[in-house]
């Protein structure tokens, strides 16, 4: 039996889109503020941006987000399927329902949102720093703020990032983009569709596909090993038994206007072998092929960015090589958990509040790199003496491995992982006692998996 | 007979080996924790999973809103459920946790909204 949807007494706002100023607030009382002050305002109203504001609104501060969609919540609103919340709610969630929980907090601690509004530039010498942004509503608006927190997310990468040759017709997507036409939009991208990577969006996306009544063909992956979660090859490939490609390319999309074919080609001991190239009949193209962090206005800033994150280089604190501007969540590093990016960034907006408080801990910090088998670990320095929680990224597929940190030459940290593997991040936090005693010169520390 | 299962009742994705006993009692191992024992067993013998989609509404402003089931559905009502959906239009506003489809098809699963669209968003 269909139950007739909820009619009656709906909050004001109680959507994802508030107006500036919080529920009470009409957004006319803002509209015709050009220059706006605040302790520190935050870029994007994804999770990480709302997690962070929370914090420094909750030490007292005053803060504002700022973002250019319509909707709090970020990415969170197109992936509708379940898995989310685990950790920070204790409770299995939704991306929606996330970002909903995420956003009531918001605007029941009435900080500030503009919304439909996009930052166009960041000036950040010491002290204040500026911003401009500009909305339909609003015109043109300057932001004054002693602190920034950088949440702008990450972009997927595309066709030109990987280079596949071939025609260039219609009918070829991001992974990301088809998620948001199908659950926002409510398009199908296509009925025949190929997948070339086996990243977890990718993945998530065959069974959305197939449950909208798309035939998904196959998923082509280059690497030996699978790029997602084992649990997400379960239940969005042998469910709808859709073949996995592995160590195989696509060697070229064919088709004028509209896809029409991909040419898939196996890797041999790492080279293509032609003679076994395979053609499979279809008119759509999925891109799962990974993100990188969305980095224009961080380099507006003049913010150093990392070779192994793609994003900005962080301290202990988070904070960038600018002072006064931090980063947190997926424009800092790629996360596959939103659990972890609300962690994170809860904890960059606690150092934001210190920052504008009584100060950050002056004490030296000691770098941390990564050693053999890591991509990279995040934040890329320490402090000695301060508890601290560390990201890193594997570069290797191994069971029951060995995390290990050293610190000049001595191990200082040894600790058995059930699984490592690239697609899941290893979150793990170290005593401050671990991390030895205060100093003037920490020596470096280096962290390296098994 | 043996069949190898990769829980998917948490990321870790344990490997279990679930064996059907006569009488339909099933053996399970390399479960890390009970919940895995009881994923085993019924992804053997009635495997279920959580259904997420959206639905037509009756606004422009929010032409679609994603619905999700309240616990796992067995397998082989999944088509029909998305059936129903896809025919379905919700009437906003509607909030986040309502419900959209009750008890379907008599397996206490309901269908509930994941998010909340409001009037003025519909207007
Ligand atoms: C397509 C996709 C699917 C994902 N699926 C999952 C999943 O299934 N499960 C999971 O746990 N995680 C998933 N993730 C990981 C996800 O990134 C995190 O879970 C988390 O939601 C990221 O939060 P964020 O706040 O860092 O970024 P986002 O949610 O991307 O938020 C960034 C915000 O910044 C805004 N912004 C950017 N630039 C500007 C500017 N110049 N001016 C104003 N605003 C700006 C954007 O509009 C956006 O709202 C997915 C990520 C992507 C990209």
């Amino acid at each position: 039996m269909i139950v007739e949807a909820f009619v009656g007494n709906v909050p004001e706002n109680a959507g994802f889109g508030a107006p500036p100023g919080g529920t009470n607030t009409p957004a006319k009382v803002i509209s015709h503020m050009r220059d706006l002050e605040y302790d520190a305002v935050v870029i994007g109203a994804g999770a990480a941006g709302m997690a962070a504001a929370l914090r420094v609104h909750a030490a007292g501060f005053r803060v504002a987000i700022v973002d250019r969609e319509d909707h709090l919540g970020g990415i969170l609103l197109q992936c509708i399927h379940n898995g989310f919340g685990l950790h920070w709610f204790k409770e299995e969630l939704t991306g929606p329902e996330f970002a909903e929980r995420l956003a009531a907090q918001v605007r029941e601690a009435g900080i500030d949102v503009y919304l439909n509004t996009t930052v166009m530039d960041l000036v950040a010498d010491n002290g204040m720093k500026s911003l401009i942004a500009c909305s339909a509503e609003h015109g043109v608006l300057s932001f004054a703020a002693r602190a920034i927190v950088l949440a702008m997310g990450c972009r997927e990468r595309n066709r030109g990032n990987i280079g596949i040759p071939g025609s260039r017709p219609a009918g070829v997507f991001t992974a990301g983009l088809a998620q948001r036409l199908i659950n926002i939009d409510g398009y199908a991208p296509g009925k025949r569709v190929v997948i070339i990577g086996s990243g977890d969006i990718g993945l998530i996306m065959a069974r959305r596909l197939s449950w909208v009544g798309a035939k998904v063909l196959a998923v082509i992956e280059i690497l030996p090993h699978p790029s997602g979660l084992t649990r997400n090859i379960v239940q969005c490939l042998h469910d709808f038994d859709i073949p996995l490609y592995l160590s195989h390319i696509v060697s070229r999309i064919a088709g004028q206007d509209r896809v029409e074919a991909v040419e898939v080609t196996p890797l041999e001991n790492g080279t293509p072998n032609p003679a076994k190239t395979f053609r499979l009949e279809c008119d759509t193209v999925l891109l799962s092929v990974g993100l990188i962090p969305e980095n224009e206005l961080s380099k507006k800033a003049g913010v150093q960015l990392g070779h192994d994150t793609g994003g900005p280089r962080v301290d202990a604190h988070l904070m960038t090589s600018v002072d006064g501007v931090f980063a947190c969540g997926n424009v800092l590093h790629v996360h596959d958990l939103v659990d972890f990016v609300a962690d994170e960034s809860s904890r960059c907006g606690g150092n934001v509040a210190a920052y504008l408080g009584a100060g950050l801990s002056a004490g030296g910090q000691g770098r941390v790199q990564a050693g053999p088998n890591v991509k990279y670990v995040v934040p890329h320095a320490y402090v000695p003496g301060q508890d601290t929680q560390f990201s890193l990224r594997a570069m290797i597929v191994k069971k029951r491995g060995t995390l290990q940190v050293k610190r000049a030459g001595v191990v200082i940290k040894r600790k058995t992982l059930q699984h490592i593997k690239p697609a899941e991040m290893i979150y793990f936090k170290m005593k401050g006692t671990e991390l030895g005693p205060a100093g003037p010169d920490p020596a470096p520390i280096e962290i390296s998996v098994e | 007979m043996e069949h190898e299962i990769i829980c998917l009742g948490c990321p870790n994705g344990c490997h279990l080996l679930c064996t059907s006993k006569p009488g339909g009692a099933v053996d399970v191992t390399g479960n890390t924790c009970d919940r895995g024992a009881d994923y085993g067993r019924e992804e053997l013998l009635e495997p279920k999973r959580t259904v997420t989609a959206v639905v037509r509404t009756d606004s422009p402003r929010v032409p679609w809103i994603s619905v999700k089931t309240t616990r796992p559905l067995a397998k082989p009502l999944i088509p029909e459920l998305l059936e129903e959906l896809y025919r379905a239009t919700a009437a906003l506003p509607a909030r986040r946790g309502d419900r959209f489809i009750e008890n379907f098809r008599n397996t206490g699963v309901d269908v509930v909204f994941t998010r909340t669209a409001s009037l003025e968003e519909a207007t």
